[in-house]
């Protein structure tokens, strides 16, 4: 020990409280994997944002267009958010089926949260297909635009999720609950949560604070 | 069938892009023809194309970024010729054909030559100095790196097939739109970036979590090199900046395919959205460019001057605080966009507070010299040129933060010379310091000092020759992208920068001419101790090239500068002779998945370019099938028996415990 006091920069223990907590080393496969993935999720974040600035600025831009106000259908919102909480709700019991190896739940709680999924992109795909069809599409006005890409942005994101949890469905199936298929697990899990924690803000930021003004 | 695409879209009537595609296709089909002949495609797929070893994916970057830095710097020497003869004459590029080098100049030098060079040098090395055998996630590792090549490869196809972008290396709207270029050089360069931002997306994820998560036995936070912490910064940003980016040009493609309105003058669309979310990514991404630097710097004059690093706290301090300040600062890029004093006024200052943690660095680095027993070898001397030019890009750098002078400098040639003050002066020098210190390490062998020392003279004095008349070109009123002019007092700096060019060109000739004289005599440069430099961090406490494990035992860390405590320990201690017990290891299998997956990208970015949609279709399902077929296999590992392993070390020890004995005997 006086030998790295000797080479003068040893600094793990700066304040010398005789404590130096030492790395303990790589962290387990498991732990990189989560830990990767909300890195990834936190930048998609950020992709979010910048359609949420976009939408913020050009909210009000309607070029002799429609308000938000008058094409917001509450209803079917207030439908597609419980369909999201619910998913995340069965998401999470398949990932508890995941856990303790349970091929049924699993399956079913993949099953539920698939489903709910897709009601979530039917009903907006209505609600987009009307707005066209009534020529209220995004070309029409800037706020459109951004109301589109902002809500079509997440709805994108659903349906890769839906994919990839058909993927994990199969990939269950074919090669049983592995390491390294726990681990995909884990990361649709944070991701499929993500996606609901995105769709708070546009619930609120797009739906509640548009529909009232 | 085939969308926009049809025979007008190969320039025939263009002498100088059509000959120069030629060419680089003859290249390309001539090496081609050599690999297959000699035998050498099993390999080459085997052990490269298919790697997922960092170490081989570092020297992927750092050639595609050589490759392309020829090719950016190609359009560099057009683009003087040009304005050096085009006074009040239209010189030998027509408008349409100059705006497109100029864009092509930048997007090329930042995207595919700055960040390749970069990560690659990351890649290379930080999992070496942390201790640890590989980056997180070494499949997704060569997945990022074939979707910067099929970025690169896009952006050359331009030349040949269709056009590139001649909005500038940012493509501001309105011009980029669809009613002002309504080609397909935008869509070129829109989707090249976008599929190049997802490789770098995927390599900044990869490195913060190997920083973060994988770190050797007792490398804590603060015994990591400076390399390392730089590294983690620019990384952060990589995954902070880089989706803004990605947003910004989806945004704009929207608008060009679709009919959206985000930054159209008509239907309320905003340009100066667009201004602020491409320098909300712009800014930070300078920074994501020298950060990397900073650190190699660190390293270097460290080694170099024989001492540890002075300030390790300090420059640790203020690494992180470039980091977060870089976001704080995109305004200062548009100053004259009308938003008012006090928002100028409070981005102006912000610019000039950022400037303060990078005069940390520069005394740090200054104060590790002082007392040191400097060698001046190569990569010192680029660190120290480094300092010198560095300063003075970052003093007209605070000089144009000030508003006022700002609405004076704007898009003139003083802009052009401060920012090719910095980055050339900054990132490319840090990237061939890093070069000349680390390519002994990826390769076994030494550079040639000589013709190492002849290329930073020449390429030094060529910068200088070159950019400081663009300063005054700038002073006198000269704005940036001229394709010609009529000011007679402007022509004498435009002919010196011309000469300058010459310079820096031969430059460039001597570093190609080192790497063959090295390659030639790579018996006499070759390092056997794997310690070439008597460096302090840990790569060089593995043979050069390391095995493919790294390292046969985790180190075991206990300060800074972990190699030289080892070292010391060792001459002190007389290496001790006891024989480890070697362990088996279990390494990633390679994997063709970022290869196939960058192959359907191709297809889907050069199919979304020309409109051809059902190819769209095909290579969107091609890389999905590619990551499926990659879920299903079985094994992703393989297992290095311990005898190889012993076998491999003990060679290396051996060399190792000589130079340590006679070093102690000394």
């Amino acid at each position: 020990m006086s030998m790295t006091a000797a080479v003068g920069h040893a600094h793990a223990d700066p304040h010398h409280i005789g404590l130096v907590i030492e790395h303990p080393g790589p962290a387990p496969k498991r732990i990189v994997t989560a830990y990767g993935f909300w890195i990834f999720l936190l930048s998609d974040i950020v992709m979010f944002s910048c359609f949420f600035a976009a939408y913020a600025v050009l909210s009000g831009q309607t070029a002799g267009g429609p308000k938000g106000s008058e094409i917001f259908e509450q209803r079917n919102v207030a439908i597609e958010t419980v369909c999201l909480l619910l998913s995340s709700f069965t998401c999470g019991m398949a990932s508890i089926a995941a856990d303790v190896r349970n091929r049924f739940w699993f399956y079913l709680g993949m099953a539920v949260t698939c489903v709910l999924g897709l009601i979530f992109l039917a009903i907006e795909f209505r609600e987009f297909a009307g707005l066209v069809a009534r020529g209220y599409g995004p070309s029409r006005s800037a706020f459109l635009t951004a109301f589109f890409s902002l809500v079509g942005c997440h709805g994108l994101h659903v349906s890769a999720g839906v994919l990839w949890l058909l993927t994990m469905m199969a990939q269950v199936f074919a090669k049983g609950f592995r390491a390294d298929i726990l681990r995909r697990m884990t990361c649709f899990a944070l991701f499929w949560h993500a996606l609901d924690i995105i769709w708070v803000a546009i619930f609120s930021v797009v739906y509640l604070l548009g529909g009232g003004a | 069938m085939l969308g926009k695409l049809d025979w007008s879209a190969i320039p025939f009537d263009q002498p100088i892009p059509l000959i120069a595609g030629a060419v680089v296709l003859v290249g390309i089909l001539a090496v081609l023809v050599w690999v297959v002949v000699k035998g050498h495609l099993p390999y080459l797929w085997h052990e490269w194309i298919t790697s997922v070893d960092h170490k081989r994916i570092g020297v992927m970057y750092i050639l595609l970024a050589s490759v392309m830095l020829l090719r950016g710097g190609s359009d560099a020497i057009m683009m003087r010729i040009q304005q050096a003869v085009a006074y009040q004459s239209q010189g030998y590029l027509p408008p349409e054909h100059y705006n497109q080098i100029f864009s092509a100049h930048g997007t090329i030098m930042i995207f595919f030559v700055a960040m390749p060079f970069v990560i690659g040098l990351m890649n290379l090395i930080v999992p070496l100095q942390l201790g640890v055998r590989d980056v997180a996630f070494p499949t997704l590792n060569s997945v990022g790196f074939w979707l910067t090549a099929t970025g690169a490869l896009l952006v050359n196809l331009s030349l040949v097939i269709g056009e590139f972008a001649r909005t500038g290396w940012l493509a501001f709207p309105p011009l980029s739109e669809l009613s002002y270029s309504p080609g397909v050089g935008v869509d070129y360069y829109a989707w090249s970036l976008q599929i190049s931002g997802v490789g770098t997306l995927v390599a900044g994820i990869n490195l913060v979590t190997t920083v973060l998560k994988l770190r050797t036995r007792g490398m804590n936070y603060l015994r990591m090199p400076m390399f390392c912490w730089t590294t983690l910064a620019s990384n952060l940003l990589i995954v902070a900046a880089f989706p803004i980016l990605t947003a910004t040009l989806a945004m704009l493609l929207l608008d060009r395919y679709l009919g959206f309105h985000f930054f159209t003058n008509q239907a309320g669309g905003n340009v100066m959205m667009f201004m602020n979310l491409i320098w909300a990514w712009g800014h930070p991404e300078v920074y994501i460019l020298v950060l990397p630097a900073f650190g190699i710097f660190s390293e270097v004059v460290s080694t170099f001057s024989g001492k540890a690093l002075f300030g390790y706290r300090s420059m640790v301090l203020a690494t992180m605080a470039i980091c977060v300040i870089s976001f704080m600062v995109w305004l200062h890029h548009f100053f004259t966009m009308g938003a008012g004093p006090d928002v100028n006024a409070i981005f102006g200052i912000a610019s000039m507070i950022i400037a303060i943690p990078t005069g940390v660095k520069i005394y740090n680095w200054l104060f590790t010299m002082y007392g040191g027993r400097i060698r001046f070898e190569t990569p010192m001397l680029w660190s120290v040129g480094f300092m010198v030019t560095f300063i003075i890009g970052g003093l007209t750098g605070v000089l144009v933060a000030v508003p006022p002078a700002d609405f004076m400098l704007h898009n003139s040639m003083f802009l052009v010379a401060h920012f090719h003050n910095v980055i050339i002066g900054g990132v490319l020098f840090g990237a061939f310091a890093g070069f000349e210190y680390w390519f002994p390490k990826a390769f076994g062998f030494r550079l040639d000092e000589r013709w190492g020392k002849l290329a930073f003279w020449f390429t030094f004095t060529g910068f200088y020759v070159t950019f400081i008349p663009l300063y005054v070109a700038g002073m006198l009123g000269m704005t940036r992208r001229m394709q010609h002019y009529d000011v007679a007092a402007w022509r004498p700096w435009m002919l010196v920068a011309a000469v300058g060019m010459a310079i820096l060109t031969i430059g460039v000739i001597c570093q190609i001419l080192q790497l063959v004289v090295s390659i030639r005599n790579r018996e006499a440069l070759r390092d056997r101790t794997g310690d070439p430099w008597d460096g302090r961090s840990l790569e060089w406490a593995t043979a050069s090239p390391p095995p493919v494990f790294n390292f046969a035992f985790d180190p075991d860390v206990r300060g800074e500068d972990a190699y030289w405590d080892i070292k010391i320990h060792a001459r002190q201690q007389s290496l001790e002779h006891e024989e480890r017990e070697y362990h088996e290891i279990e390494m990633p299998r390679n994997s063709p998945t970022g290869f196939v997956c960058a192959f359907f990208a191709s297809i889907m970015g050069f199919a979304l370019i020309w409109h051809i949609w059902w190819m769209v279709i095909l290579g969107g399902i091609g890389a999905f099938a590619t990551f499926v077929v990659f879920a299903w296999r079985d094994h992703d590992e393989y297992v290095i028996p311990a005898a190889e392993v012993a076998r491999i070390d003990r060679i290396n020890l051996e060399e190792r415990r000589s130079l340590v004995s006679m070093a102690g005997a000394t």
